[in-house]
Parts: C-alpha cells; structure tokens; sequence
C-alpha cells in the first residue's frame, strides 16, 4: 500500500531539488520548519517521534537540507515528513506537511469490524503486522 | 427634540415622515457597538431617496405606519435605528446606498432569528420601494462574541484531518437521486480510495424511498473506513442530517457520530435556528459540520432585490458551520470573481478591511471567531486547477461530483485524476511558478505520467461556463471568469 499521508504523496518521490524548493517556500513564508519520523503511520498517531525541535531559528534551506539528510540516515527504514509552522494568530498551526522517506517496505493496515446491534459496526483500523512505535 | 413643546407635536396621532420621526439622522457618528447595515433602495417613483432610507430603518426597527403614544412610555431615541448616509449608486439611476446603524439592545445575544427577524422583517415587503437589497452587515465585536461561531474551523479541522497545505477535494455522488444504499457507498469507498478526501450527500439526498437514512449511513461509514484502511489517510463523507423536524436531526446526526463520521451535513433551508442548533451539537461532539447553501439563489443573486451572499456568509459564520459553499467563479453556478472572493474573504480573514471593489462595504472584526472552509462545487474539473487554486486559495474544499464519477476510467482514476492535478498544481506554485500562465503546462507534465489526468484533461478541456454575472460590484468594471 502506498501511504498517502501528506500534501505531495500522489506525485512521484520528491528529489532533493523539490524538497529544496518547498522548504525555501516555508522560510519565506516565515514558517518554521520541522522534520519528524515514524515507524507507526496509523491515521490516528497524532503524535510522531520529533526530530529535534523545530528549526525556529534556522532561516537557511542548506541547513535544513542538512537535518533531513541526517535524519533519514539515522531512520532509513522510517516515514519522515518535513512539516513547517506558522505562528501568525489565527493560525498557529502546520501549513505544509510532506513526506520525504518511505520505508523500503510500505506498512499495512486492516479494517477489523465487530458486528452490534442494528446492523451497525464499529471499526478499528490495525497496523499489519502491529508494531508499537 | 428636547423641548416640551416639540415633544408634544411629534406625538401628536396621525401619519408623519419617517425622517422626521427620527430614523434619519445625518450627522449621527455611529458607535463601535451599532450593528450596522447597508441596503441597497429603489424607492417608488417620487419617494425621496432620505425619506425612504429612513422608512427602511424604522420599518426594520421601531416603526409603525403611524406616530403611537406608548414610544414615550419607552428611551424610544435609543431603539429607533437610524438611517444616517444615502448615496446613489453609480451607474444606477433610481438606486441608492442607505447606511443605517441599530443599537445593540435590540437583539438578542447569539441568536441569527432575531438578527434577521429585525434586519430582513417586514421591512422587504415595504410598498413605497420598489425594490430593497441587503447588501452588508458590519456586526459589532461586542455582538460577534456571544456567538459560538465554527463548531471545528478551518485550523481544528485540518488539525483532526491531517491535511495541510493544499485545498482538501470532495465529490458529490450522483447520480443525486435513486441509488440504493449499497451502490451509492460503491460511489463513495472508490473515489475515497481514488484519493479524495471527502465525498458528500446532495442536499437533496434525506430519508426517500430509494434508500433510508439509516441504509445510507451504514453503507458510507463502511466505504470511508474501508478507503481509511487502504490508503492511511483520514477520509470522510459528509451525512446530510436534513430532516423535518430537529428530534429527526438530533437521530441522524447521533447515529453519524456512533458509526464513528468526523462530520455531518445540513442546507440551508433548515433554517437559522436549526443550523445554530446542529452547530452548537457539532462543537459538544467534536464534529464538523458542512453546510449546503440549497435556496440562497432565490434571494442572493439578483442585485436589486434581495440579500447579498456576503451577508448570509457573515451569518453564518456566527451561526457556526464549518463548511459553507460560496461559489466557484469558474464553474456552472453564477459568481462573479470579485463578488466571489468577497465571501471568501469575509469566512477565512479575522479581519475584513472595507474593499468595495468585492463588494465588502464595512470594515469587520471578527474577534478570533473561528474561520470557515468555503467549498467550491458546481461543473468544475482537473483542467481548471490553476484557474481555481489562482482565485480561491488553498483554504478551500474544491468538489469535482461530474468531474470525478464521469472520468471515462472510472471513478478511482477520476479522483486520481483530480488529486494528481492538485498537488502538481501547489507543488509548482510553491516553487514560485506563474500558475496562472503555465497551469496548462503543468497539467501536461503531470497528465505525461499519470493516465486518469490525460484522460480526464481529453474529456473536459473545452468545457466551461463563460456566462456574464448578475451580481456584480458597482464601483469598478468587473472582469467575467476566464
């Protein structure tokens, strides 16, 4: 399964020019840039591993090439996206948000469904195999 | 008006001019706190332009036809409205502008009913004008913060659905009218699993024969988390919750937040109370909530006579959805790209600056009320990527319904299609390409290795809807869509 989390996930893999670009847009939008890894991309997992806090004073996109390059040889077989923060009030909030690392194996997920009343179902999405990360 | 005398001959029994019954005041500076409203008067052949602007503020306040005793029982002063500015509008002879400012105390904290009962009362069915237009409202911070405003907003709800940096895609399914409950979640679960974000209910889509609420409910929530599961991404469909009465809402919309639905859809014709009762639902169940705009053509879109759009979306947003469709400019449904981008503005924006080249004529503080998604649908496709991304932004849900299920591959390759179109389109705006010049070339590049967007380009290219609009901003040449 392709994981299609992110804003670029139906384009091909983004390479490093890309990457180098939307990242040179978060700064000059004066977004603060921050890179975070996963080895559990459920839909629900809010919360993935940081990669350091986030770059809220590096103003340079060689520098922030740098921390993804640095993160993926540490996790090369993790999700890792690059996400950027806008602190303006009234957002306060990710504006940008894209993959940058698929592990070698993409993750699976399950359905599971258990029948009640009425016809009705309540549904669990399952990591396949699970794993805790 | 202060001396006995005077008192005494402005109550006197009988009919006086408005104006001088003190609805029209022109030197009145009005207060931070006044509610005010621009209407738009063609007043009957012979009827002063002054007098008829202050007809609208007493009609649409404390008036009667005729002087009454008992306003000396009231501070009547304070709870007349005052028509305080009348301009004619350009290039229209016979119209004019009338500013008019009412004081607080006449309404009712968080309540759009008693807003509108005053504003829009009786006051449209006045015989001296021929015709009478709402056309903005600046509503005063001390009145927008008893509103609850967006149960989820614009930032909560890309929060809850992962989604950041790109116009979220959804698709209505059609046919509208006559699937059973079975094939119409076949609709949903593949243009889902396509990579559509949200699929819709049409606003006419309730409890009919062809197919219950209930049958309707189960067999989406199965297509939704079913795509949920095959592409790990949050998806939706939006449960249209319209039903007769508000206990049959309340079930529906229990039901949609049982089987686990992140939002739920109401129209328009519900009614003011209605939607502010599903919102304040919405924000106690931490859902969306989407909202079609079925009837607002019927008073929105002729420039005479009516209610502006621009209105009904600053009530809205008090009232508060979360979703609200305000026009697509290039689409089949009528929209001027100005008048357009003026709504847009008036739901996402904290802060409204007077721009009367799009229609906004007050300046209006939204005092952290949250921001509205504007949804964009109506007769767009993939073709139009650059077009819609140029004018509407990327706080926006565009809804290709035809532009999806009639993709000659199906109804994967036409999501497919449309999301491909999207993120090639964002991801070349954001490496500061001139999108609205090279989209075409960007569609090409894209459609090159992606098959559903070639054929989804073949199909739709020549189509589009270049008719001129009925609404227009007065005060500049409006440019039709493109």
């Amino acid at each position: 399964m392709r994981l299609t989390q992110g804003t670029f996930s139906f384009l091909p893999e983004l390479t490093e020019a890309q990457i180098r670009a939307q990242v040179e847009y978060a700064l000059a939008q004066g977004w603060a840039v921050s890179i975070e890894y996963t080895d559990d991309p459920h839909p629900r997992n809010t919360y993935w591993e940081m990669y350091g806090n986030p770059l809220f004073d590096l103003r340079d996109a060689a520098g922030i090439m740098q921390e993804i390059t640095a993160c993926r040889a540490t996790f090369p077989g993790s999700y890792i996206k690059v996400n950027a923060f806008d602190s303006t009030r009234g957002w306060e909030a990710m504006r940008l948000s894209f993959l940058v690392n698929r592990p070698p194996q993409e993750c699976e997920f399950v359905l599971e469904r258990q029948e009640i009343d009425g016809r009705r179902l309540r549904y669990t999405t399952r990591r396949e195999p699970a794993r805790t990360r | 008006m202060g001396k006995m005398g005077e008192v005494s001959e402005r109550y006197k029994s009988g009919v006086m001019p408005y104006a001088k019954m003190g609805y029209w005041e022109a030197d009145y500076v009005p207060k931070d706190t006044d509610v005010l409203a621009l209407f738009r008067i063609t007043p009957q052949d012979g009827v002063d332009p002054i007098e008829a602007a202050a007809a609208v503020a007493g009609e649409s306040s404390t008036a009667t036809w005729t002087v009454v005793w008992t306003d000396r029982l009231t501070a009547c002063e304070n709870y007349r409205a005052k028509a305080y500015r009348v301009d004619p509008v350009p290039g229209q002879p016979g119209s004019y502008f009338a500013y008019i400012a009412y004081d607080l105390d006449l309404f009712e904290e968080g309540s759009i009913a008693n807003l509108t009962a005053s504003i829009i009362g009786n006051v449209f069915g006045f015989k001296p004008l021929k015709a009478l237009r709402l056309e903005d409202m600046r509503i005063p911070v001390a009145y927008v913060k008893t509103f609850q405003g967006p149960a989820t907003g614009i930032v909560v709800e890309r929060e809850r659905l992962d989604k950041f940096g790109r116009p979220l895609l959804g698709a209505t399914v059609k046919p509208k009218l006559g699937l059973s409950g079975k094939n119409y979640g076949r609709v949903v679960y593949e243009a889902l699993k396509g990579g559509l974000d949200f699929v819709k209910d049409d606003e006419n889509i309730n409890s009919q024969p062809f197919m219950h609420w209930r049958e309707r409910f189960l067999y989406c929530m199965e297509a939704v988390n079913k795509a949920q599961a095959e592409t790990g991404e949050v998806k939706g469909h939006y449960l249209n919750v319209t039903a007769a009465t508000m206990e049959d809402m309340y079930e529906r919309a229990e039901l949609a937040k049982e089987l686990g639905s992140c939002i739920v859809m109401i129209d328009l014709v519900i009614g003011y109370t209605a939607i502010q009762s599903m919102a304040k639902w919405a924000r106690k169940h931490d859902m969306i909530v989407h909202l079609h705009r079925a009837g607002h053509s019927t008073y929105t879109r002729q420039k005479q006579h009516g209610v502006s759009f621009r209105v009904i979306s600053k009530w809205m947003r008090l009232a508060g959805v979360d979703h609200i469709h305000a026009g697509t400019i290039v689409g089949k449904l009528e929209g001027d790209p100005n008048m357009v981008q003026g709504y847009y503005n008036i739901l996402r924006e904290q802060r409204n600056p007077v721009d009367l080249q799009r229609g906004v004529f007050f300046e209006q503080d939204w005092a952290g009320l949250r921001k509205v998604m504007p949804v964009a649908s109506g007769g767009i496709h993939a073709g139009q990527m650059h077009q819609l991304i140029h004018y509407l932004g990327e706080d926006v849900v565009l809804q290709f319904g035809g532009g999806t299920i009639g993709h000659p591959m199906g109804i994967q390759a036409g999501a497919t299609a449309n999301r491909v179109a999207l993120e090639a389109m964002i991801l070349a705006r954001n490496e500061g390409r001139d999108i609205w010049n090279e989209g075409p070339q960007i569609l090409e590049a894209a459609a090159r290795w992606c098959k559903p967007l070639q054929a989804a380009l073949t199909t739709w290219k020549d189509v589009t809807f270049d008719y001129a609009s009925t609404d227009t901003a007065d005060f500049v040449a409006t440019a039709t869509a493109a």
